[in-house]
């Protein structure tokens, strides 16, 4: 049927019309060169078995639906969260296109990055001119406080020196001399959007905290988020300090960049840590990472330069927050008060009330290594049993210190942590060994429709649901959180499970 | 006296001035070349294009792996794409454009996947020609019902110099498929439209000497006819390609091949055997349509499924083409359409004439969607392309009116400062721009992707678009934007 003005359809319905149904089967019988469907159902009957997973895991070159993306966006994420902060990508620019597009879809919240555009003149001769230039634009037009420069693979390839070359365009007078201008080198073939944050957050404290450091303390201690693009969470954290009487800077706020407010004017640069702020972090009394494998080398740049004693402090779950404002408590001589308390009830109150539908059941998940991290650590709480871990871009520490933490735990003897593999090896072990539910981003949905088993979508990036990215996950109230949307995909999934009428809707149960 | 009120050009044109006054003076001459105002009976828009964008500004275009990879190649449903180099490329890419494509994903169809050879730091010292090499075999074991391999290269690969070429040769013989190389690195060129040129010298280079050869051996696997046409140059975002043949089926057109939105292997190598090839997105395709003009003496030509109005002309000048049972038979789809357009025009022309829209997108649409807007009612004042050429730009000037503000290559800076001033009603771009304008309680729409609805070609698409555009003018949330206390001290102190 044609449209119908009174009932337009998309995609979703239109293409579900006999006329269209039709048009696919004229196009694949006679013009497409399609493998039978007996064949097809073959080869995907294969695909799901342990000989394929023992292909599959056999194979060395190739990487398929990887579950990592690469350094400059993680340098750019760094650099937003810090005031009037605009990065700019030494190199081709397309990865800035897709950097932007891939953060605006998440957040549905602009991105501004720009890039030196360097095309074969610049691969040929270097970037330094591209820089010159850029610089001195960017700086006019966008009238940033600070431009946070990155690289991206071409830059690297070709050996721009991104030290001197901002130093040479600080000469031709592309900017004034005093103007912060941090860098990061963030070659794509290393490591992983993690490691460009950790690249740049060192790039930034470095530049800004030059010639900083004084006798004395400011009293206040650091906070590193790590990439993390829940902007519930550091609003929490905010909360939780606030509550305890604690002095903080956060370095690299990006909760109020990706999260702000719709008042008919656009503003460039919303939120952010101030950069007197960051400059004076260098005085703290300590510096405490909320991510471990995001933070490694700005902590060793922290503690050997600044001298500043660091820690890694997760507060998420039950006992990470417990932890986490124990040793706060303990580094401050502040007290944990009554309202944090009462969360802590809640947070307790609610596992107990939803623990039954979690307790034994099992299940997968991939993502970052810190997000990985206190995911399954707060699931193992609730008594659910990991059995794939999955993580792309983990390390050994990573896995001896997951591995750690499975072991202390009952419900963690099943689990298998796989470092260094995809998604495409993440189906196989769905196949061949079924859980009940898995965690990941949006990608996993793919994984979702073949192997039909529950997806919880926790993670980055998150396209194809709206507003899960606004929640806080840390904390005793991000841990109700996360615990709402594992239980309650438990029991969607339970209704979906006992809902034909007169056969399988005997337990279609009103209350659960 | 009152000085005598100045034209809209001439307004414009000092806009234009205005907002150059934020550059530093060097890139000022750079960037004044792109910005024009139009003036009713020029040949041209009077803009520069394809030229590098100015460093340090944020423009929206892509390189050339987008265009190549991005556009042209994955859709080709059938065949593995390799992302070679960095993973980066194809995991910020994946799944960005909805080329929509019936098939069982990873099995005989693989659109929505990314494969990647993920650089290590060791590739870019030693060369990945071999690890490619292995990834090729790899592929084959584990998704033997692939019909055929390309490799889309990333930055590193052109500046190291590995020799794809000859990996492809080679692996292509070893696994009896085309295996097809792209020398699409992301600093070739100044936009995503070298990745397109690239993308159709490979499908001469590369897919035509089989068609060829099917020829020489009568394998062809059909039998021509008289109606035998290539729908190309469409990508399906959302089933657009689908709604367009749909309409080429109905006046008994036989499409062969659709390139390359839900695409096949075997249908590049078709191509050559159709009788007209119909072009949609010029920008991304024309090079591939000279080709074969050259080498087959194959017509080609331009259409615009874009709007009832053009929908029809469109029909009638393809129709022109064939002989009378064809044309009757378009006359014939234009009566059966024509009254449920109109419905459709009755119905939401109303909610949303009157309305001016500025848009700014890829190759085509800032041109061929102008007169879907009019069929409805609403007034394009302003239009720019991303990465457009110098025909792009005299084409644009059939579809624009006089005074209407042009802007190559725009930059975020220039976008917001011309919305600022021109207070359009809404605006049509991408995703990187559409914050940005609903920040300021603009109405957007985006017109690379549909806004995840789509499609928008056809009929049956200009439906969806009406509806569409209806949604988001009139949507009560623009009305909220602004706390009301905020809007009545603003009305104290004005008064």
């Amino acid at each position: 049927m044609p449209q119908n003005p009174e009932k337009i359809v998309d995609h979703l319905e239109l293409f579900k019309q006999p006329e269209y149904t039709a048009l696919f089967e004229n196009k694949r019988k006679n013009f497409e060169g399609a493998h039978s469907d007996e064949e097809v159902a073959r080869v995907s009957e294969w695909t799901k078995g342990w000989e394929y997973r023992e292909k599959n895991f056999a194979r060395e070159a190739l990487t398929i639906n990887p579950a990592k993306g690469c350094q400059p966006v993680g340098a750019m994420f760094a650099a937003l969260g810090f005031e009037g902060t605009l990065p700019f990508v030494q190199g081709s620019q397309g990865c800035v296109a897709y950097f932007r597009t891939h953060l605006s879809r998440h957040y549905k919240e602009p991105c501004s990055a720009v890039s030196s555009s360097m095309t074969e003149d610049a691969a040929v001769f270097g970037g330094l001119n591209n820089m010159i230039e850029g610089l001195s634009v960017s700086y006019t037009l966008y009238k940033p406080k600070m431009i946070a420069v990155c690289t991206t693979c071409m830059a690297e390839v070709i050996g721009d020196d991104l030290g001197a070359f901002i130093t040479n365009a600080k000469g031709a007078g592309s900017i004034p001399q005093d103007f912060p201008v941090p860098f990061a080198h963030t070659p794509s073939f290393v490591g992983s959007h993690t490691t460009g944050y950790d690249n740049m957050m060192k790039g930034i404290l470095l530049n800004l905290t030059e010639g900083k450091k004084k006798n004395k303390t400011n009293g206040k201690i650091n906070f590193i988020p790590g990439f993390d693009t829940y902007v519930g969470n550091n609003r929490e954290l905010k909360r939780m300090l606030g509550l305890m009487g604690i002095d903080y800077t956060i370095l690299s706020d990006t909760s109020d960049y990706f999260d702000s407010p719709n008042t008919g004017e656009y503003e460039m640069y919303p939120g952010g840590t101030t950069l007197e702020d960051a400059a004076d972090s260098i005085n703290a009394e300590a510096t405490v990472a909320l991510q471990a494998y995001t933070t490694t080398k700005t902590r060793d740049y922290i503690e050997k330069q600044w001298k500043q004693p660091t820690k890694v402090l997760r507060p998420f779950g039950v006992k990470g927050t417990d932890e986490f404002l124990m040793t706060l408590s303990e580094m401050t001589g502040k007290a944990i008060p009554a309202e944090l308390e009462v969360d802590r009830g809640r947070l307790v109150d609610a596992m107990t009330d939803s623990y039954a539908w979690l307790h034994g059941k099992k299940f997968a998940i991939y993502g970052d290594p810190d997000l990985i991290f206190y995911v399954t650590s707060f699931l193992l709480e609730m008594g659910a049993e990991p059995v794939h871990i999955l993580c792309n871009n983990g390390d050994d520490v990573f896995k001896a210190e997951l591995q750690a933490v499975l072991d202390a735990s009952p419900f963690g003897k099943q689990a298998t942590i796989w470092n260094g593999k995809d998604l495409w090896h993440f189906r196989s072990l769905l196949f061949t060994e079924p859980v009940d539910f898995f965690v990941g981003n949006s990608y996993g949905k793919y994984l979702w429709r073949d192997t039909k088993i529950p997806m919880v979508r926790i993670g980055y990036p998150l396209f194809d649901r709206h507003h899960l990215h606004r929640y806080a996950t840390l904390g005793y109230q991000g841990g109700i959180n996360l615990l709402n949307w594992v239980v309650n995909t438990i029991l969607d999934e339970m209704d979906r499970n006992s809902n034909i009428t007169g056969k399988t809707d005997i337990s279609f149960d009103l209350i659960r | 006296m009152t000085p005598p009120e100045k034209s809209l050009t001439e307004q414009n044109k000092e806009l234009i001035k205005e907002v150059l006054q934020a550059y530093p003076e060097k890139s000022r001459k750079k960037r004044e070349k792109h910005l024009n105002v139009h003036e009713d009976g020029k040949a041209d828009c009077g803009v520069k294009s394809n030229i590098k964008s100015v460093p340090g500004v944020m423009t929206a275009r892509g390189c050339a792996y987008a265009g190549s990879k991005g556009v042209v190649w994955g859709p080709i449903k059938d065949m593995i794409h390799i992302s070679h180099g960095p993973v980066g490329c194809g995991y910020w890419s994946w799944s960005g454009r909805r080329n929509y494509y019936v098939g069982n994903t990873g099995i005989d169809a693989f659109g929505t996947m990314h494969f990647t050879s993920d650089f290590q730091e060791r590739d870019i010292v030693f060369g990945g020609d071999k690890k490619l090499t292995k990834i090729i075999h790899e592929i084959e074991e584990l998704f033997p019902l692939n019909k055929g391999i390309s490799i889309q290269s990333e930055c590193p690969i052109g500046l190291i110099g590995d020799d794809i070429e000859a990996v492809a040769k080679k692996t292509s013989k070893e696994i009896g498929k085309p295996v097809i190389p792209l020398r699409c690195e992301g600093f070739r060129g100044v936009s995503q439209s070298l990745g397109h040129h690239i993308a159709n010298d490979a499908i001469r280079d590369w897919v035509f000497p089989r068609f060829d050869q099917a020829k020489k051996d009568n394998t062809l696997k059909f039998e021509s006819t008289d109606y035998d046409v290539a729908l190309i140059g469409d990508y399906n975002i959302g089933g657009d390609a689908w709604a367009s043949r749909m309409l080429l089926e109905e006046m008994g057109l036989r499409v062969v091949a659709q390139w390359s939105g839900d695409g096949t292997i075997d249908e590049l190598v078709q191509g050559p055997a159709a009788k007209l090839i119909l072009i949609h997105c010029y920008r991304s395709m024309n090079y591939i349509c000279r080709s074969l003009e050259e080498t087959y003496g194959l017509p080609w030509m331009e259409f615009n499924f874009f709007g009832p109005t053009k929908i029809a002309a469109s029909l009638r000048e393809i129709a022109a083409k064939f002989d009378k049972k064809i044309q009757d038979n378009a006359e014939k789809v234009i009566a059966k359409y024509q009254p449920i357009m109109d419905a459709v025009v009755k119905k939401y022309r109303p909610r949303v004439e009157g309305n001016t829209v500025m848009l700014y997108v890829g190759g085509l649409r800032p041109r061929h969607v102008v007169p879907a807007f009019e069929d409805l009612g609403i007034k394009v004042v302003g239009t720019g392309y991303e990465f457009a050429h110098n025909d792009d730009y005299k084409r644009t000037t059939h579809y624009i009116d006089n005074a209407t503000i042009i802007y190559d290559d725009v930059t975020a800076y220039e976008f917001e400062e011309f919305t600022k001033a021109m207070k359009p009603d809404m605006i049509a771009s991408g995703i990187k721009e559409k914050y940005v304008f609903q920040k300021m309680g603009l109405p957007f729409r985006q017109m690379h992707s549909w806004d995840y609805s789509g499609p928008y070609h056809g009929y049956d698409g200009f439906a969806i678009f009406a509806r569409d555009m209806d949604l988001a003018l009139n949507s009560p949330t623009w009305d909220l934007v602004g706390a009301p206390w905020k809007k009545a001290t603003a009305k104290v102190k004005a008064a």
